[in-house]
């Protein structure tokens, strides 16, 4: 037996045994996931144990080292967990943007202290963040952010607005850009960390076209924050931002992997030609899914461009609002209901609208592809 | 699902050899102008035989390399980039398939393996691919078999030493049992050889009762649809990663051009309209590629989901490959109309491979059918 082979055993004798009945449900719904955070309400004891028991190993973060509350497995051991947990379709533990975004960034470009401070509370979701890039002026052309951190000799004075703050009304902490120099578009950013409780800072729900609203605006007023919450150099956020959106990317492209499984089975259409449409996206999710695992094992091999992620995103996505398109038609009228039981509350719909954000948020499909031609294929002038 | 180190090596191996010795100016124009019968060269397929490729899939108990689908799409991709003509895929990763734990077997691949046999596959007897159609009638005869129907599309059918015939010992026309495969020699069928758009050649085959021998027959009699469908999936990944050559080979000459090509005082690469496009086609590539490797993959493991997996790949792949064609010609303006150019010739080339074992539509139709809708 391979070490590996041994790895897979116990973790799968410890799954069975931890993994509460109630965590290998199916997710039905947003509602069913776990962020975690100060002001978490946990629906149930099997969820509070199951991030309990995971956290305590430092299975919310397989591949994180030890000393921040991750678990130290190598790339093959973390594929054996995820593998192991699929097979009892054991549920995610901790949904977060800390181990999504934040948590990469601050391992590549913390100081040791701060990576101390922050990465274990990511690791047990004690502490919910939330992102700060766009801006009323700045969505495509993130670069041309306004939000100004001045330097007062002990702390940064905050002013500004962000927009599309992800759960920025139910989130503990933002990781933010902001401007700290006038003299150079990219290189007058800051990466910054802070409380959402400070003093001057304040938020406001989107209302979105799905009717939820899961993006905030975000004022800061006067927010005064500590000189050491800068991650990497003062100026140099820039770096920080592109390398948490390639996470981001990579993140918002499992979308296109839309649950898994064949839509044509889920939804047996009978007309003819909706058929062979839906036919024709199965082929192209099949094949998206083939891409994700090896872009996924390039990735961490190393192997992968570095823009790469560009590329995943734009697929996933638009692959993610095809489907939804799919899964309206062969609903028929069913699909058009928007709050009643029957419709599990407009699901259909309300997803179907919600996916038209996919390939806005993170980056449009339009900035991917420019992304793409400009690093990838080096096309000129692009 | 990344590549091996001794995977990479074979690649790189591939590459070098097929854009040197397969390039297009050495082989597909230089065979394309010569009046020959093959539409490939014999010497050509003899290096294959020096590096071991032609014995890429024949087990090392009998002198092959032992490898197994990945490593014949490797050489595969690289062959479509090249758009090299050459009995590889019909011989070497499909017709060696069929003939595998046979008596067949230790007939042929010796020849194979030497470069000296050429193996082709007689499957289709109407213009689309439709395998369990097979209708070709095969009536018991004595100690043997009577044959008579035709087929056609036989890739490189009149080059070929021994060509794997389906044909019909029992059943009706639509189903898969009843079907038996034949090792049909050199000569005993009539022969019509026809050039294909691409300038390859294949044969439309007429059995005017042909009769052959007990011996013939490739595996079961009856039982045919087993090693059937198992050169079927080796022939669809097989296409499906020639074809994710193909895309690549005409993609990459389109990029080129892009970056050299002045209109309006700027290199046209320059303008978003293109460059969106571009981008676009080169993530459906990788995809394809991705979608190619992991249905060779399954089929290399043995993973019930192989099926499944070759169909999506053979679909994807003609598609992508299909869009990188068009916009390759279209990008190139003019001078891609122009029979001077190479473009042209891939989009050739993507024409006849999306055809082969089956073309976008009837795989897509068989992702529907095996998720059960």
């Amino acid at each position: 037996m391979t070490d590996l082979d041994a790895f897979r055993s116990e973790t799968r004798t410890w799954l069975e045994a931890n993994c509460p009945a109630e965590m290998r449900a199916p997710i039905r719904s947003e509602a069913d996931l776990c962020w975690g955070g100060r002001n978490w309400t946990f629906q149930s004891d099997a969820q509070e144990s199951w991030l309990k028991v995971m956290a305590a190993r430092g299975w919310t973060v397989p591949d994180w080292p030890e000393a921040y509350g991750g678990g130290g497995l190598t790339t093959e051991q973390a594929i054996v967990l995820k593998e192991e947990m699929q097979r009892i379709g054991a549920r995610s533990p901790l949904t977060s943007f800390g181990i999504s975004m934040l948590g990469p960034a601050l391992l590549k470009f913390g100081t040791e202290e701060q990576k101390k401070q922050y990465l274990p509370q990511i690791a047990r979701g004690e502490i919910r963040w939330c992102q700060g890039y766009s801006e009323p002026g700045a969505g495509s052309d993130l670069a041309g952010l306004q939000t100004k951190a001045e330097d007062r000799d002990d702390h940064w004075l905050v002013n500004g607005q962000k927009v599309w703050t992800s759960y920025a009304d139910k989130a503990d902490w933002i990781f933010c850009l902001v401007r700290t120099s006038t003299e150079s578009k990219q290189g007058g950013i800051s990466f910054l960390l802070f409380d959402m409780e400070t003093p001057g800072v304040s938020t406001r729900p989107i209302l979105l076209i799905s009717g939820s609203s899961p993006f905030c605006e975000t004022f800061f007023d006067d927010v005064t924050v500590p000189k050491d919450q800068v991650v990497g150099e003062v100026n140099k956020g820039w770096d920080v931002a592109k390398y948490l959106l390639g996470h981001e990317r990579e993140m918002i492209s499992g979308m296109g992997l839309g649950g898994g499984g064949s839509l044509g089975a889920a939804v047996a259409p009978d007309d003819p030609l909706l058929r062979a449409e839906i036919a024709a996206f199965d082929v192209d999710s099949l094949a998206f899914q083939a891409m994700s695992e090896r872009f996924s094992a390039m990735w961490k091999a190393g192997e992968a461009h570095p823009a790469s992620p560009s590329m995943m995103k734009y697929a996933g996505t638009e692959l993610n609002k095809r489907r939804n398109e799919l899964v309206m038609a062969a609903g028929g009228s069913d699909a058009l209901e928007w709050d009643s039981e029957r419709s599990k509350g407009g699901k259909a719909a309300r997803d179907w609208l919600r996916s038209k954000g996919n390939s806005i948020e993170g980056g449009t499909s339009e900035i991917q592809l420019n992304i793409v031609a400009k690093h990838i294929l080096r096309l000129p002038g692009a | 699902m990344l590549l091996t180190d001794d995977q990479k090596m074979l690649q790189e191996t591939a590459a070098g050899f097929l854009s040197e010795e397969g390039s297009i100016a050495r082989q597909l124009r230089h065979w394309r102008g010569t009046d020959c019968s093959d539409g490939f060269g014999h010497a050509l397929w003899k290096q294959f035989a020096e590096l071991g490729l032609t014995g890429i899939c024949i087990p090392e108990s009998q002198s092959g390399m032992g490898l197994g689908a990945t490593e014949a799409a490797l050489v595969l991709e690289e062959i479509g980039r090249n758009l090299t003509p050459s009995p590889f895929l019909t011989t070497a990763a499909v017709a060696a398939r069929a003939i595998e734990g046979t008596a067949h077997a230790e007939r042929w691949f010796p020849g194979i393996l030497t470069g000296d046999a050429v193996l082709a596959l007689a499957i289709d007897e109407s213009p689309r691919h439709a395998p369990e159609q097979t209708a070709l009638e095969a009536k018991r005869q004595g100690n043997g078999f009577l044959l008579n129907g035709r087929k056609q599309f036989v890739v490189q059918g009149d080059s070929a030493d021994m060509i794997v015939t389906a044909a019909r010992t029992s059943g009706a026309a639509g189903t898969s049992d009843g079907i038996t495969l034949f090792a049909v020699p050199r000569g005993v069928a009539e022969v019509e050889n026809v050039t294909l758009a691409d300038s390859s050649r294949a044969a439309r085959l007429t059995f005017d009762n042909v009769a052959l021998d007990a011996d013939c027959v490739v595996g079961e009699v009856d039982g045919g649809w087993v090693p059937l469908a198992r050169a079927l999936d080796a022939g669809r990944a097989g296409a499906a990663a020639e074809l994710v050559g193909v895309a690549a080979g005409a993609s990459a000459m389109t990029f080129d051009y892009l970056r050299q090509r002045k209109q309006f005082g700027k290199l046209i690469g320059e303008f978003q309209a293109l460059q969106h496009r571009a981008a676009h086609l080169y993530g459906e590539i990788e995809i394809a590629r991705a979608a190619a490797l992991k249905a060779a993959h399954l089929i290399d493991s043995g993973d019930e989901r192989a099926e499944l997996y070759v169909s999506v790949a053979k679909a994807k792949a003609a598609d992508v490959a299909s869009l990188a064609v068009r916009e390759g010609v279209q990008m190139h303006g003019g001078i891609g109309m122009t029979d001077e150019h190479d473009i042209g010739l891939f989009m050739k080339r993507e024409a006849v491979l999306g055809e082969m074992f089956g073309d976008v539509y009837y795989h897509r139709n068989r992702v529907a059918e095996l998720s059960g809708y």
